[in-house]
C-alpha cells in the first residue's frame, strides 16, 4: 500500500467541500459520531439536508462565518492506497492557500462546474499547479446533474480544457464527469453517464502511477542534523543526518561536499540506525563520509558525476504570501530546506497574472498573492537546481527578519 | 525499480524523521511531551530511530496529572530507561496547590484542562523553546488545520488565523524571545497507521492496550474505570468487564472498549471494523462543546 497526495482546488460554489465530504462518505470513512455530529450541525439549518460540505468546516469561526480560511488536511485510506488531502479555498485571495496545499501534492482535483464551463478560476488553478509542476491533474466536471448529464455540453469543456492545458504544459490530465451530490462516478461509476469509458474518481485515485513521480536519476541530499554521540564506543562517529530530496546513494560512492567542494565518498550508509547498502528519496538517513570534512547543517552532499549550481545569486519566481508587502532593499531570510541564507531581493522584472499568465509591471511593492519574478542574492552561496528539474532542492521560502513570518515561496531558476 | 518503493508506513516514517531532525537541528531547548499513551510511544520510538546511534538529544516531559493509569505510569518509566532519555515530570496536583487552583467538580472531575497550567509552568522552568506533541490531524476537525510547527506566543496560545504557510518540508521554526513553538511529527497519521506501524516495528505498549478485566461504571453508553478519583452515585453499579483501551489519558477522562482483543492482530481487526472514531469513543471531556479542542488550543493546551 502506498500514499497519495493530493490537492483539490474550487471554492464552495464549485461543490469542492461536497465532493471531499462524498469521498469519505461513500468510502466509508465518516464515522457514526462524526456522522451525529454532522446532523447535529444541519439541523440548525434552514434546508434541513445532510450538507456533506459541513464534514470539511473545522473552525467555529469559519462556520459562523460559512468561510474557510485556511488549508485543512484530511484523512482516508481505502484498501489500496492511503490518501492524503489538501483541501484549500480556492478564491483568488487564496493563492497562498493554494501554493501552500499544492506543494506537497501529486495530484490536483480541478473542479469545473458543468453550467460555467473554463472560468478565471479554472486558469488560476491550472496555472498554479504548471508553476507548482503538479505531476497528475484530474479535470473533474462536476454538477452533471444540472445539466442532464449532457454529453455534448462534456465534450465541449475538455475541448476548452485541453487548450489551457496545452498552453500551459500540463501533462497526464484525466477528465471525469461527476456529481459530487449525487455521487455520480465518485466511488462507483454512473449509470446515468453510461456515455464515459474511464474510471470512477476514486479508482482513478487509487490506480493513478505516483512512485515514477521520485527523481531517481540526480542525487540530492542536504545535512539537517550532524549525529555525534561522543561515547567511548562511538568516540569518531560522525554522522550526517538527513533527507535523500532525489536519487540514490550507495555505500563506496564518490561525492562532493558543496558549497566547499571537497571529494570523498561514502563509508556507510543508515536508516533508523541500520546499516544499508544504498538509499533513496524520500528516505531520511544518516550518512558517513570516508574522509574527516568540516561539515555542517545546510551542506549539501552529491555524487560527484552529477553536480548542482552553486551560486550565490539566483533568478527566482516568487509568490507573496504575506500581509506586509516585500521591501525592496530589506534583508530577508532564505530558507532552502535546511540551509539558512540572509538574502535580497533585486531586479523584479515582471509580475504574472496568475489568471492569464500575462507579464505585467510591477507597479510599487510586491503584495499578497502576487507572482514575480526576481533575482535574489544570498550572503553566502546556494546548492541547488531549477524548480523545474528537481523540485525538492529548487524551492525555498523567505522570512522576515523581524516578525519571523513565513512571506513568501520561492521557485529557483524558473526559466532553466 | 520496485527495490526504490517506499509503503506508505516508510514513507510517514521519513517524513516524521526528518520533522524530529529539523526540531534538533532549529530549538536550543526542545522537548518532548510524553503522555504515557501509544502516540508519545510511537513518538519515542521514531525520535530513536532519528538519532541512531546517538541517543534522543531531548528529554522527554510528562505532565502528571495524578489520576494516570499506574500501568501508564510504570511503562513511562521504563522507556525512558530503555532509550536512556532524561525524564521530566511534573504533577498538576502541585499546580494546583502552588497556584491555589479550583479543582474540577463532578462525577468524573477532569484534570485535563488544569495540565495547561502545569505545562506552561514548565516550559517556563526549563525555557523550552519547542515543545513536541504527538497530535494527529485526522483526531479532530481544530487539529485538521494546525500546521506541523506550530507558533504559540507568550502565553501558549494558537492563533489559527495567524498561522505560518508551510511549504514543501521546510519548517519555519523562527520565534521572538518567549513565544515557542508546538511540533507535531506524527500530524499525518491517523490512529490505524500507528497501530500498524507499532506492529510493524513491534513496539512495546502499556498492558491497558489489551483486554483485560477491570471494575467500570458505566456512563452514557462509555465504560469509566473504577478509580479512587470518581464519585460514585448512589444508583451506579460497578461491573467487572473485559476491556481494552484505545488511548490513554487520564483515569477520570478516558474510556475504556469492551473488548476481548488482547494481540495486537485482534486490536487492528477491531478498529478495521469499528464505526466510531477515536476521539468520540474514549474522550469523556471532547463531547461538551463542538469547539472544545478549539477552545482549549488557543489556551495553550498541547
Amino acid at each position: 500500500m502506498d500514499l497519495l497526495r493530493f490537492i483539490t482546488a474550487g471554492s464552495v460554489d464549485d461543490g469542492k467541500s461536497t465532493l471531499i465530504g462524498r469521498l469519505l462518505y461513500d468510502s466509508k470513512n465518516i464515522l457514526i459520531d462524526q456522522l451525529e455530529q454532522l446532523e447535529k450541525s444541519t439541523k440548525n439549518r434552514a434546508d434541513g439536508e445532510i450538507d456533506l460540505a459541513l464534514l470539511t468546516d473545522g473552525l467555529r469561526a469559519e462556520r459562523e462565518q460559512g468561510i474557510t480560511i485556511d488549508v485543512a488536511y484530511r484523512y482516508f485510506t481505502t484498501p489500496k492506497r492511503k490518501f492524503i488531502i489538501a483541501d484549500a479555498p480556492g478564491h483568488v485571495q487564496y493563492t497562498r492557500n493554494m501554493i501552500t496545499g499544492a506543494s506537497n501534492a501529486n495530484l490536483i482535483i480541478i473542479l469545473i462546474d458543468a453550467r460555467l464551463g473554463v472560468i478565471e478560476q479554472t486558469r488560476r488553478h491550472s496555472i498554479i499547479a504548471s508553476l507548482l509542476k503538479i505531476p497528475h491533474v484530474v479535470v473533474a466536471i462536476n454538477k452533471m446533474d444540472l445539466v442532464g448529464y449532457s454529453q455534448d455540453l462534456y465534450n465541449n469543456i475538455v475541448i476548452d480544457y485541453a487548450d489551457v492545458a496545452k498552453s500551459l504544459g500540463l501533462k497526464d490530465i484525466t477528465y471525469i464527469p461527476i456529481s459530487a451530490l449525487n455521487g455520480d462516478n465518485i466511488v462507483d461509476k454512473s449509470e446515468k453517464i453510461n456515455w464515459y469509458d474511464g474510471k470512477a474518481l476514486l479508482q482513478h485515485l487509487e490506480e493513478v502511477e505516483v512512485n515514477t513521480d521520485v527523481n531517481l536519476n540526480n542525487s540530492r541530499f542536504q545535512v539537517q542534523y550532524v549525529i555525534r554521540p561522543q561515547t567511548e564506543e562511538l568516540h569518531d562517529y560522525r554522522g550526517y543526518a538527513g533527507k535523500v530530496i532525489s536519487g540514490i546513494y550507495k555505500t563506496g560512492d564518490k561525492v562532493t561536499v558543496l558549497p566547499a567542494g571537497i571529494e570523498t565518498s561514502i563509508s556507510k550508509l543508515e536508516v533508523g540506525g541500520k546499516e544499508v547498502e544504498e538509499v533513496f528519496a524520500p528516505q531520511s538517513v544518516t550518512i558517513q563520509l570516508a574522509d574527516d570534512i568540516d561539515i555542517s547543517r545546510g551542506d549539501s552532499i552529491v555524487k560527484s558525476t552529477d553536480i548542482p549550481q552553486t551560486n550565490n545569486e539566483v533568478e527566482v519566481l516568487m509568490c507573496w504570501l504575506d500581509d506586509k508587502p516585500l521591501q525592496t532593499g530589506n534583508k530577508y531570510y532564505l530558507q532552502h530546506n535546511s540551509r539558512l541564507v540572509r538574502s535580497v531581493v533585486r531586479n523584479i522584472e515582471y509580475k504574472l497574472d496568475v489568471n492569464t499568465l500575462q507579464k505585467e509591471a510591477v507597479e510599487g511593492n510586491v503584495k499578497l498573492n502576487e507572482v514575480v519574478k526576481a533575482t535574489i542574492k544570498t550572503a553566502s552561496p546556494l546548492v541547488f537546481d531549477s524548480y523545474q528539474h528537481i523540485s525538492g532542492n529548487g524551492s525555498a521560502i523567505l522570512v522576515d527578519e523581524t516578525s519571523n513570518s513565513t512571506v513568501a515561496a520561492v521557485l529557483f531558476a524558473p526559466n532553466p | 525499480m520496485s527495490q526504490y518503493r517506499l509503503n506508505y508506513l516508510e514513507q510517514l516514517e521519513a517524513e516524521s524523521i526528518h520533522i524530529f531532525r529539523e526540531v534538533a537541528a532549529q530549538f536550543e531547548r526542545p522537548a518532548l511531551l510524553f503522555s504515557g499513551g501509544k502516540d508519545s510511544i510511537t513518538m519515542v520510538h521514531l525520535a530513536k530511530k532519528a538519532f541512531a546511534p546517538g541517543k534522543i538529544p531531548f528529554p522527554l516531559v510528562h505532565i502528571d496529572t495524578g489520576h494516570n493509569f499506574p500501568e501508564a505510569l510504570e511503562f513511562r518509566d521504563w522507556l525512558a530507561n530503555e532509550v536512556g532519555a532524561t525524564l521530566i515530570a511534573r504533577k498538576v496536583e502541585d499546580t494546583i496547590k502552588q497556584r491555589n487552583l479550583t479543582e474540577p467538580k463532578g462525577k468524573f472531575p477532569s484534570r485535563n484542562w488544569l495540565q495547561t497550567y502545569t505545562l506552561l509552568d514548565t516550559i517556563e522552568e526549563f525555557k523550552f523553546d519547542c515543545c513536541i506533541g504527538g497530535a494527529r490531524r485526522d483526531e479532530e476537525k481544530a487539529r485538521a488545520k494546525e500546521r506541523i510547527f506550530s507558533v504559540r506566543d507568550e502565553f501558549g496560545q494558537w492563533n489559527p488565523k495567524l498561522q505560518r504557510p508551510e511549504l514543501w518540508n521546510i519548517y519555519n521554526g523562527r520565534i521572538h524571545k518567549g513565544e515557542n513553538v508546538r511540533v507535531f511529527p506524527i500530524s499525518n497519521w491517523t490512529e490505524l497507521d500507528i497501530w500498524n506501524y507499532i506492529r510493524a516495528e513491534k513496539i512495546d505498549l502499556p498492558s491497558i492496550y489489551f483486554a483485560h478485566e477491570r471494575e467500570v461504571v458505566e456512563h452514557e453508553g462509555q465504560l469509566v474505570a473504577m478509580s479512587e478519583y470518581v464519585r460514585l452515585d448512589a444508583d451506579d453499579v460497578v461491573i467487572k468487564k473485559q476491556v481494552r483501551y484505545r488511548t490513554v489519558g487520564d483515569m477520570t477522562c478516558t474510556a475504556a472498549v469492551e473488548s476481548t482483543a488482547s494481540t495486537l492482530d485482534d486490536v487492528i481487526n477491531e478498529i478495521i471494523s469499528t464505526k466510531i472514531s477515536e476521539r468520540g469513543e474514549t474522550r469523556i471531556d471532547d463531547k461538551v462543546t463542538e469547539a472544545a479542542m478549539e477552545d482549549r488550543k488557543k489556551n495553550g493546551y498541547f
